[in-house]
């Protein structure tokens, strides 16, 4: 009902008052750091969205309106995302905003941007258990990265004992806690799980990768499930190239190494070491290929692409669609105009953004070769996001529907709506 | 079955041209195309088979281009072939069967074949018969590595007949300990198996204890007390123990269905919210029922009333738990090769735990040479001139990036690394140099401030590596040479690059020992940190000494930057990782002595190792109690480990 | 006894004014109850600055006049965020918990909205229970009194350890440093019971308030200017009288001091407590309005930045911290914020979130070298006066 309401009124101003109901330009806020930490990772995203806004613009803007690229830089400084978002959406005045990679800032932002009810596209992988109102999670969620990962470990390489490598912090805290219940449920006895946690940049692998190697004496194939963040890869691979581990023999797969982490490295000695994303630069389409061609004419012939960098691309592209049908960039109305909007990947097949804010898409397993870059191994279909993982017995009754039921977090056995506002 | 194929499969290898008339390669693999185009590992071993067991000639070649992912099926009409690029970026297609060129295609009229790892190990373990016996050594070797991973008990008897035949001497030891260790899982009777067993004993090989660990996996099981048990009992076990809690026990005699499930609380407020009438339930007023007794007394009050299973309690418990036995059961039935098992294992574990304190103990020293490359640099501007350097973490990255930068030029690796390090040590002498004629010198006397001004040299350090190289962390990557580890058996084993920082730090020492004793400008530094006046009196100039000892102390660091950037990485920001390890470790082994700094070194990259060796699935703790250590021990030794004694400690 | 002291140093008199008027001044140009031309955002940062020159202030104490270069009082400031926030947080949480049971069949249990609660707060980092350390939490008054105690507490034991054993001068700063590098790595671990990388969130929220933030930023701005104007008293009144004299001599020369029959390390430890107190009461202030704490606050860069606000402040000088850090955390702002234009340079666009940093590197290293007594000691100058205060 509310729905449908909301759609007649935006379809109504949309025919009735053409551009005029849009003040020009429209904003869009970049919140990504450009310094600090997280640099490494985030100042591509901001080099992405400004190239995405350049591209709209040239194809003629949104609404007849000119796109405006709004950057900021909160600077890793996790405080510093809430104050900034607050100034986009109270200074600037943006309509959209897109950034944020670590979970702890999302969390930031979170209180702020339901507060002031903006609109925010998230483009990393992350550990769900969590849906906002105001947010769209164009990563991937838990079941359509480290689920199937897993699956590809147990089903193709025949593993049967797991080392859980990840970094102290939520997102692998979260997502090993999600594979060990999967884990068990699928008849891997809990002694056979090795969980390690290291710090942010850890450098010091030796002993680690020692006790990996330990876990193979009593005769069980050895997996590793890595999560470790960022910088610290490098060392880790370091160490097992170092070690003369072939991935014949302890396979790795991460869920944060793409090609971008790879760029610093030298991966001869990595080669069959697995990722898993719903994206590859090696992705073997048409506008995959374009799309590269545009990023390296931009930014220079040997920069790579990766993963969050697609999650924007479909993320932005939905958005400029969603703002096209409901004739006005108004957050409500776009939110409601998401629902359903379709948008071919870059790997092939079509992505659709579902009631629960996530974004149903393909998952993709690939082989690191020798060159930096992916060989595609396994390509599923369309995996449906899953905000509240069915894995763990807390949010197994938990689902997210932002369309029907209005809420994030409804328990379904209980039938209410455990709150509005998401959990920060 | 399968010692029927294998026994078809002697007889087809020795006529081969037997069946090869009547079929070919491409006919088996249009058989098996769906399988193969499905490319999923539980799905693929017909078709590994229906190849490996046709005995044509073709077929080591076969799956060895499979396995290469250079296979290819043609679009048009789904035939496979093997594919080369052709220097034109068009692909060759070469028939299996004749091996004749069938034609060039563009890339989009074929589909590559890329079978995962597992389809690959599966196709190596096919491949492990033809290969054992292969002229190329390599390909025998490789045949070995995948025994190794699957030791299919179908191969041993091909290994067996390999043996003899062995000519290189590496091969045939590995061989023979191959046969050894498929004996032990595969031999036919018991008395083979112990045999290899005790041939074998007390071996530290991760292979050997992974062949006897399965054997000696227990299952646990729960008996009748009366019930016969079953063949080879590991062990009995009394609820209660340390091994098998009470709870534990009777979880199994539920999961067993011998015995009623406890009321838990789920399944008590259940029952309570099922049985709600009229806002009551159990005689109660729904709205009491906001504490655990109260709703304990509703639901002892359903149980009367019939409407509710009975509470199993503690007597009821105990009852079950002694009417049965729990057993740990052997998976193999044969009492005599699980003892031996045992008892070889057991002779493995002591020597296992002797490699393991020695490998941490490699580990630590290995940690501590990294720390003490890091914070060599430091001794001298520091320890010897008392000069604070913040920015001391900047001059090892600058060093680890002009390594990066040589390696953008100089493609070989080895000659790029032993330019970098001279080149390293060049800049940062002259930032050095910069740094004290620009800041330091005018501070001398306020070391308070010197610590803030290079601080701000620092950030400023940080944000200009990060505008010139970019966010991204850089490769730095080490020569050939330095590849791999030094492997003294499967449980010790050091990675060549950290032998290689080792010895680097030991070289660092005798350089600094050098300088410092033995030459004119280790005399005047040492003269001027004393009494700077008494030594310009002498004729020293205090500016210049100051000028080369700080520059010194900064290309020792760039230096450092260049190792440690090899071994880890290499980012704008690496600096930071070390600077307070590097100034805790020149404060803890004492300031001013080169011994200190060592022994701080030492002691820190010890305890580090020591703490995540107690605590192994948290590296993070290991940081925060070194910490805690440090500062207890700064208590009692303020000075450091290593103290100076007399006028030189005077600050 | 306070007038007297007020009389005899107009100086603190005049700030005070100048900070009820600055006070003044937002709230009627703010959103919340005046005309609305600052943002909200705007004085939210303002808020937050007036904390940070509060702990500057104790920083000024504690290093401009007993000497002490401390490098880890962000670590009491972080505290004190940390225990304001698990009241915020555990108050949040029930609010929304005791919401959702309410519809359940039978009414909740303690142990069942304690386990709610558990889970809704520690679920976000994977683990379910509330750790031992949280048993307080629901206690506001308890909380509030521990945003005093515990960094007093840590600080006179850090401080005893260190003051006995005799560690002076940059000995004792990187001691510091250590310390603060080793909370930071601890609150960093998931095991911390504070929720390890993430901190504690949505701090902006106050439990059982539907004040808009506009409102809600002012209120905080106002105890953030309270606390500043006391905290100015404080330490102004306390450098004033015997106390800073003996402080002061320790500055300059600790060993004379000690001949004169002071004990020495009693004062130390008596002023770096206190400060260590002063700086919790800010961070209770302060991330309540920036709506986040994480183990990255207390890093030992952000206790740097502080010494740093100081010596450019000027330090020795109370107003100087003020106007240092005011100055400093105000400029940082801006020049990130994006609102900066480019400049071109030969050609070269010159982005200011690229060599802000540098400059700001640089001018640490100009002010070190040009300007020790920062710039209340270069206004002092323009102005002409002579101070007996100053070092």
């Amino acid at each position: 009902m509310r729905t449908t309401t909301a759609l007649a009124t935006a379809m109504l101003l949309g025919t009735a008052l053409p551009a005029l109901a849009q003040d020009c330009p429209i904003k869009v806020g970049v919140l990504h750091s450009l310094s600090g930490t997280m640099a490494i990772s985030e100042t591509t995203l901001k080099d992405t969205m400004e190239m995405l806004v350049e591209q709209q613009n040239a194809a003629g803007g949104v609404l007849g309106c000119e796109l405006e690229a709004v950057v900021v830089d909160p600077a890793s400084d996790w405080p510093l995302f809430a104050e900034k978002a607050r100034e986009l959406l109270t200074v600037h005045e943006v309509d959209v905003i897109f950034g944020n990679w670590t979970s702890v800032s999302r969390k930031s932002v979170l209180p702020v941007i339901e507060e002031l009810n903006g609109l925010l596209f998230y483009p990393v992988q992350y550990e769900g258990e969590e849906s906002s109102r105001n947010v769209f999670y164009t990563g991937a969620a838990p079941n359509q990265q480290a689920i199937p990962a897993t699956d590809y470990f147990l089903e193709e390489l025949g593993i049967e004992k797991f080392a859980l490598l990840g970094t102290d912090y939520v997102y692998p805290r979260t997502t090993n806690n999600i594979l060990q219940a999967y884990l068990q449920d699928n008849g891997i006895p809990a002694t056979d799980i090795f969980v390690n946690y290291t710090p942010f940049g850890h450098s010091d692998w030796s002993r680690i990768v020692a006790d990996v190697v330990a876990l193979g004496a009593d005769g069980k194939r050895v997996g590793v499930i890595s999560t470790i963040n960022g910088d610290a890869n490098i060392g880790f691979y370091k160490e097992l190239a170092a070690a003369g581990i072939s991935a014949d023999d302890i396979p790795v797969v991460a869920f944060s190494v793409g090609e971008e982490e790879l760029s610093g490295l030298d991966t001869s000695n990595l080669v069959g070491h697995l990722a898993a994303w719903n994206y590859f630069q090696s992705a073997d389409t048409e506008a995959n290929a374009e799309w590269i061609a545009a990023w390296q004419e931009r930014m220079g012939a040997d920069r790579v692409t990766n993963d969050p960098m697609e999650a924007h691309y479909i993320g932005f592209n939905m958005w400029v669609n969603a703002v096209d049908e409901a004739g006005t960039a108004e957050v409500d109305a776009v939110r409601e105009a998401m629902y359903g909007q379709e948008f071919p990947n870059l790997t092939g097949g079509t992505a659709v953004m579902l009631p629960n804010h996530h974004l149903a898409k393909p998952v993709l397993i690939g082989e690191i070769t020798g060159d930096g870059q992916f060989d595609i191994v396994s390509q599923t279909e369309e995996v449906p996001g899953d905000a509240w993982t069915d894995f763990l017995p807390e949010s197994a009754v938990l689902v997210s529907d932002w369309q029907e039921l209005d809420c994030g977090m409804y328990n379904t056995e209980t039938e209410t709506c455990v709150q509005t506002l998401s959990n920060y | 079955m399968k010692t029927l194929l294998m026994a078809m499969l002697c007889a087809l290898l020795t006529t081969p041209f037997a069946l090869a008339q009547t079929r070919n390669v491409q006919d088996i693999l249009q058989t098996q195309r769906a399988l193969i185009e499905e490319s999923s590992r539980r799905t693929i071993g017909p078709a590994i088979d229906a190849l490996a067991d046709s005995g044509l000639p073709a077929i080591p070649r076969v799956l060895e281009t499979w396995q290469a992912k250079e296979m290819w099926q043609r679009a048009a009409d789904g035939l496979f072939f093997a594919g080369e690029e052709t220097a034109d970026g068009l692909y060759r297609l070469i028939d299996f069967d004749t091996g004749a060129p069938v034609g060039t295609y563009p890339r989009s009229e074929l589909t590559q074949l890329k079978p995962n790892s597992g389809i690959r190990a599966l196709i190596a373990t096919a491949l492990v018969r033809f290969q054992l016996t292969d002229p190329d050594p390599a390909k025998r070797s490789a045949a070995l590595d995948s025994l190794g991973r699957d030791p299919e008990a179908g191969l041993l008897e091909p290994l067996r007949a390999s043996v003899a035949a062995e000519t290189d001497p590496a091969l045939r030891a590995r061989k023979e300990r191959m046969e050894r260790l498929m004996t032990i899982a595969h031999g036919a009777s018991p008395a083979e198996r112990i045999a290899a067993i005790e041939s074998l004993s007390g071996d530290l090989g991760v292979d050997f204890r992974a062949t006897l660990n399965p054997i000696l996996a227990t299952r646990r099981t729960v008996i009748g007390a009366t019930d016969p048990p079953p063949a080879n009992v590991a062990a009995t076990l009394s609820p209660g123990g340390e091994e098998l809690g009470v709870t534990a026990a009777y979880d199994l005699l539920v999961a067993e269905g011998r015995a009623p499930a406890l009321v838990t609380k789920e399944a008590r407020d259940a029952a309570l919210t099922a049985h709600i009438r009229d806002g009551e339930v159990g005689g109660l007023p729904v709205a009491a029922l906001s504490s655990e007794t109260a709703r304990d007394t509703a639901y002892d009050a359903l149980v009367v009333a019939g409407l509710a299973e009975p509470r199993v309690g503690p007597q009821d418990v105990a009852e079950a738990l002694a009417g049965h036995r729990f057993l740990d059961v052997y998976a193999d039935p044969d009492p005599d090769v699980t003892a031996a098992a045992a008892a070889a294992l057991g002779a493995s574990q002591t020597r296992v735990a002797v490699g393991q304190a020695v490998d941490l103990g490699l580990d630590a020293l290995s940690l501590a040479s990294i720390y003490f490359l890091a914070a060599i640099g430091l001794a001298i501007t520091f320890g010897v001139m008392g000069v604070i350097n913040m920015a001391h973490g900047e001059f090892i990255m600058m060093g680890a990036y002009t390594g990066f930068v040589v390696q953008q030029f100089v493609t070989n690796h080895t000659a790029s690394i032993l330019l970098a390090v001279p080149l390293a040590f060049a800049v940062t002498f002259a930032a050095g140099v910069a740094l004290e004629r620009l800041v330091i010198r005018w501070l001398y006397h306020r070391p308070l401030e010197t610590l803030l001004a290079t601080f701000g040299v620092s950030i400023a350090l940080q944000q200009l590596a990060k505008n010139i190289f970019g966010t991204q962390a850089r490769p730095l990557t080490a020569p050939g040479w330095l590849d791999g580890a030094w492997v003294i058996n499967d449980v010790v084993a050091i990675s060549y690059i950290r032998i290689a920082i080792f010895a680097l730090a030991l070289l660092f020492l005798g350089l600094f020992l050098f300088i410092m004793n033995r030459t004119r400008l280790g005399l005047e530094t040492r003269a001027v940190t004393q009494n700077p006046r008494m030594a310009a009196s002498m004729g020293i100039n205090p500016d210049r000494v100051n000028m080369l000892t700080f520059g010194l102390g900064s290309g020792i660091a760039g230096i450092a930057g260049v190792v440690i950037g090899l071994f880890a990485k290499v980012t704008s920001e690496m600096g930071g990782d070390y600077i307070v390890q590097s100034f805790m470790t020149v404060v803890v082994g004492g300031v001013g002595n080169i011994w200190g700094t060592l022994a701080g070194a030492t002691m820190i990259g010890g305890f580090q190792k020591g703490v995540e060796w107690l605590n192994p699935s948290n590296t993070l703790a290991a940081q925060t109690y070194m910490i805690v250590f440090i500062i207890i021990f700064i208590q009692f030794r303020p000075r450091g480990i290593i103290a100076l004694k007399g006028r030189a400690a005077g600050d | 006894m306070h007038r007297s002291f007020i009389a005899r140093h107009p100086s603190v008199l005049v700030f005070l004014a100048l900070l009820a008027l600055f006070t003044l001044a937002v709230t009627v140009l703010s959103e919340g109850f005046g005309v609305g031309v600052i943002s909200t955002s705007f004085v939210k940062t303002l808020g937050k600055t007036l904390c940070l020159c509060l702990v500057a202030v104790a920083m000024d104490l504690i290093w401009g006049y007993a000497g002490i270069l401390s490098l880890g009082h962000f670590a009491f400031f972080g505290l004190g965020g940390y225990m304001i926030g698990m009241w915020l947080m555990f108050e949040r949480t029930r609010h929304i918990v005791e919401g959702a049971l309410a519809d359940a069949a039978l009414p909740p249990t303690p142990e069942e909205i304690e386990a709610a609660i558990g889970n809704q707060v520690f679920g976000v980092v994977g683990s379910s229970d509330l750790p031992l350390i949280w048993s307080f939490a629901d206690s506001l008054a308890i909380q509030l009194a521990l945003v005093v105690l515990v960094p007093g507490l840590l600080a006179l034991v850090f401080g005893w350890l260190a003051f006995r054993a005799r560690v002076t001068g940059v000995y004792l700063s990187i001691l510091t440093q250590a310390m603060t590098l080793g909370l930071a790595l601890y609150l960093f671990q998931n095991a911390s019971g504070l929720r390890g990388n993430n901190g504690l969130s949505g701090l902006q929220n106050l439990p059982g308030v539907t004040a808009p933030q506009s409102e809600v930023s002012l209120w905080f701005f106002w105890a953030s200017a309270l606390a500043l104007a006391l905290g100015y008293l404080l330490s102004a009144w306390l450098v004033s009288g015997k106390f800073g004299s003996v402080i002061r001599g320790i500055r300059d020369n600790e060993a004379r001091v000690r001949f004169l029959g002071y004990s020495v390390e009693h004062y130390k430890l008596a002023i770096f407590t206190l400060t260590a107190c002063i700086a919790g009461i800010a961070g209770a202030l302060y991330y309540p309005q920036a709506g986040i704490i994480n183990p990255a606050e207390i890093a030992p860069i952000a206790s740097i930045y502080l010494a740093v606000w100081v010596a450019i402040g000027g330090r020795g000088r109370l107003y100087g911290a003020v106007i240092g850090t005011a100055f400093v955390s105000l400029l940082s702002s801006w020049f990130t914020g994006g609102q900066a234009p480019d400049l071109t340079v030969a050609g070269y666009r010159v982005a200011w979130v690229d060599w802000w940093l540098v400059l700001l590197g640089l001018s640490f290293v100009a002010v070190t070298l040009y300007a020790p007594r920062g710039i209340a000691g270069g206004l002092e100058r323009l102005a002409g006066r002579r101070k007996d205060t100053a070092s």
